[in-house]
């Protein structure tokens, strides 16, 4: 790989351009709590309501699979949108249904104002950066990149003898596409590359080539599909300010697909953060980082503590037993996930303290120490440029603007089953001992099975329809796929302070278990799900006659 | 250093097996005797018989371009074909190709029998159409397999690239889907002509009662046991194989080139 002198100079001053244009956005930021979105701040002169793609309720279904789910946003001219989301989220199939590549499912799309659905690729005023660079090996660089411009078409006028204008639909002659690619080359820094074959550049080049080829075909918007997911991490960086600057010159809308959160945050005016096929939430950076939806988001995005709190009075939130005044508010009494960011976390001695802890480690990260400290049983992580020692107590204050408070997406799991001939319930596929005597108040089994009820009646309960709640807490998961009564993958995890929230998804019909455990699992170990009897709450759907 | 000596030599001996009659063929082509065995000295007068033999002629004639007509048309639809199952789902895609390759792994005698069967319910038993059509099913899997390997490691993306920077699907398919996979085209291209020019079973089958191929000249003339009444034929084996050999060494260099240019860099 070759870095010529000018290319190492330019990298550098952009890197301390993006430095010092940043703290002061920071700033202004935190002022206010509903942040102006940074597009507004610097394009003032364009209408807001410029939709260049606007989404319409649109699903995707692959045979069986639903990878994405009845979404809905729009993207505004001239914005550098991203699409955040672990793998297999629906943030490509979405980028590939705006370029035509996979026809939705349902639901429209729309470019500027015009349905666009079924057009074919060929048709769109889009082009793509695709993940893998997708370059034709079999032409040199400038092949590759004039590709675009010797199959357009472009309106010629011309006025014949009678000095009627006419136009005429012609392509581009050998000069005019010369001059695009030699303008496209400079843009991507690779000047003189023209004749080089594909094979003899290093990954960085051949992304550039990737995006030469793109732009040069000036579309309205430039999709990106994970382009930089090959390089090295130094590359990446470079090419991350890079990419910004080319936005910033050439004005078009981009619209990027990433699952690097780091990446989301530092390039998009715009971030749309996805899970399992549906949006999780549309904002600005700041906006997504300051204020998650969610317990998913608030994970995904930047480190956090996400711990288990009540709502204890008007904007007043207990957690690590303690009462936090805060800016949110919410039901009394209602359960709620908190969420502080390890930057808001200030430490303090321990008598001026809201909180007081332990610390159990420090890891120092180059700009600042990671310290993890127990407060009771919730683990802390706090960053900040002063160091502890291991055992330390230290105090710790969290501002009222810096406590994020989320509805708790899952309370308990709720199922529909139907109890079996022995008195055994089933739901969620699987199987589970149960209490059937709960359905009746004051009822008794005979021995042959059958259900006596208080007034002496006698029921046979096989088949009966029942719902089903059981609490997180109140489920636990096995190594031993026989011990419990449903079997399945944990599809997620997330860490809750003093405790981890998983989901076990079984394999037949998908059923979610949604439970609280102390111990750590991994993500996709296959598991077994257990369930006291005296936990399983049965609720009759209908009386027996 | 004895296993050094003792694997050469066995080398030199399977290739002696193979080859010596060949050799001694090529050899025997240089000399104007009736039969093998019998050196009348060196003579070029077998090469003069064969050029001035006009049905010999016209018989290699038909033979190579059947083998051109046949190769050609198994070329297309064979291609076609891969870049079909290629693109198509899993669940086609894979029953698919395990049909095509039927061909391929069935005794040449039954799919023979079988074409006879089937043209001989029609007008077009024992015609050029039952006679190419009968090569072209002997040639297609073939090109099929020579070409679906080139497609996957094609970079799938770039069929999609070309559409997204605005070229039809077909302009698409001949700027860049072929071009990458070319050299399987040529290479399936090469196998059919093989196939196509020295095939006996099929050919005997299908082809009309006046038409020969060398092959089926060749069978008649030795079944009939007049071989030695047209030793020219000698000379027409000897330079169909070094035609071939020629033609395999050609691709071989072709092949090799640019895999060296690619190891310099």
């Amino acid at each position: 790989m070759e870095w010529t002198y000018n290319d190492v100079a330019r990298a550098k001053s952009a890197v301390r351009a993006e430095k010092m244009i940043q703290p002061s956005a920071e700033v202004s930021a935190n002022k206010n709590m509903r942040k102006p979105n940074q597009w507004e701040i610097n394009m003032p002169e364009r209408k807001k309501e410029e939709k260049i793609i606007e989404i319409v309720n649109v699903s995707k279904v692959f045979d069986e699979t639903t990878a994405v789910e009845n979404i809905s946003f729009y993207v505004r001219k001239g914005e550098f949108i991203t699409f955040l989301g672990p793998s297999g989220c629906g943030k490509t199939t979405t980028l590939r249904m705006i370029a035509g590549f996979d026809i939705p499912t349902s639901g429209k799309i729309l470019l500027n104002g015009k349905d666009i659905t079924d057009l074919p690729p060929n048709k769109r005023p889009v082009n793509t950066v695709f993940q893998r660079y997708a370059l034709f090996p079999h032409y040199n660089i400038y092949d590759n990149i004039a590709f675009g411009l010797k199959l357009k078409k472009v309106p010629v006028t011309y006025v014949n003898d009678r000095g009627e204008s006419y136009t005429k639909m012609q392509r581009l002659t050998r000069r005019e596409i010369d001059e695009k690619v030699r303008n496209a080359l400079a843009v991507v820094d690779l000047e003189g590359f023209e004749k080089r074959s594909i094979s003899t550049l290093s990954g960085g080049q051949q992304q550039r080539v990737a995006i030469a080829r793109a732009i040069v075909n000036e579309p309205e918007i430039l999709l990106l599909d994970e382009p930089l997911g090959a390089l090295d991490l130094k590359m990446r960086k470079e090419m991350q300010i890079e990419l910004k600057e080319m936005h910033r010159k050439l004005g078009i809308t981009f619209i990027y697909v990433t699952h690097d959160q780091e990446e989301a945050l530092t390039m998009s005016d715009t971030i749309v953060v996805m899970k399992d096929g549906c949006i999780q939430q549309i904002g600005t950076p700041t906006d997504i980082y300051n204020e998650p939806a969610n317990a998913f988001v608030a994970d995904f995005i930047g480190e956090s503590n996400i711990l288990s709190g009540t709502m204890v009075d008007r904007f007043t939130v207990r957690f690590c037993n303690r009462n936090f005044r805060c800016v949110d508010d919410f039901e009394r009494n209602e359960k709620v996930d908190v969420v502080v960011r390890p930057e808001d976390v200030v430490m303090c001695p321990p008598e001026e303290g809201m909180l007081v802890g332990r610390v159990v480690s420090v890891v120092f990260k180059g700009v600042y120490y990671e310290i993890t400290a127990m407060v009771g049983r919730s683990e802390m992580i706090i960053q900040s440029t002063q160091s502890r020692e291991r055992g330390d107590i230290i105090g710790m204050k969290i501002e009222p603007d810096n406590i994020h408070i989320m509805k708790k997406e899952f309370t308990t799991n709720k199922y529909d089953g139907y109890i079996t001939k022995r008195n055994t319930v089933v739901f969620g596929d699987g199987e589970f001992d149960c209490d059937v005597t709960t359905l009746y108040p004051g009822s008794a089994l005979d021995e042959e099975g059958y259900l006596i009820t208080a007034d002496g009646k006698k029921l046979d309960l096989t088949d009966v329809d029942v719902s089903v709640e059981v609490d997180l807490k109140n489920i636990e998961i096995s190594d031993n796929a026989d011990e419990g009564g449903a079997c399945g993958h944990i599809v997620s995890l997330i860490y809750k302070g003093d405790h981890y929230q998983y989901i076990v998804r079984t394999e037949e019909n998908e059923e979610d278990f949604v439970l609280d455990s102390e111990d750590l699992w991994n993500e996709n170990d296959f598991v077994s799900v257990k369930i006291r009897p005296e936990n399983i709450r049965l609720k009759l759907k209908q009386e027996i006659q | 250093m004895v296993k050094r000596i003792l694997s050469i030599a066995i080398c030199i001996v399977v290739l002696i097996f193979v080859y010596s009659p060949i050799l001694l063929l090529v050899v025997y082509s240089f000399t104007d005797s009736k039969m093998i065995g019998q050196w009348n000295g060196l003579s070029l007068a077998l090469y003069g018989q064969l050029f001035r033999d006009e049905r010999i002629m016209r018989i290699l004639f038909n033979t190579v371009w059947l083998a051109l007509a046949a190769a050609g048309l198994s070329t297309v639809l064979g291609t076609a074909g891969a870049i079909g199952i290629f693109y198509s789902r899993r669940r086609v895609a894979k029953p698919l190709l395990a049909v095509s390759q039927i061909p391929v792994i069935n005794a040449e005698i039954v799919t023979a029998i079988a074409l006879a069967l089937l043209f001989s319910m029609t007008l077009l038993y024992r015609t050029y159409f039952s006679l190419i059509v009968g090569h072209m099913v002997l040639c297609t899997p073939f090109v099929l397999l020579s070409v679906m390997p080139k497609l996957k490691q094609m970079d799938p993306n770039t069929y999609e690239a070309a559409l997204d920077l605005g070229a039809s699907p077909s302009q698409a398919l001949f700027k860049v889907v072929i071009p990458q996979i070319f050299s399987g085209i040529v290479s399936g291209f090469m196998l059919s002509i093989t196939l196509s020019l020295d095939d006996y079973i099929v050919t005997a089958f299908t082809k009309p009662k006046l038409f020969d191929t060398i092959s089926t000249y060749v069978y008649n003339a030795v079944k009939n046991g007049t071989n030695s009444s047209t030793p020219a034929l000698r000379a027409l084996s000897a330079l169909i194989f070094i035609v071939m050999i020629v033609i395999l060494l050609m691709i071989n260099l072709r092949a090799q080139k640019p895999a060296a240019k690619r190891s310099t860099k």
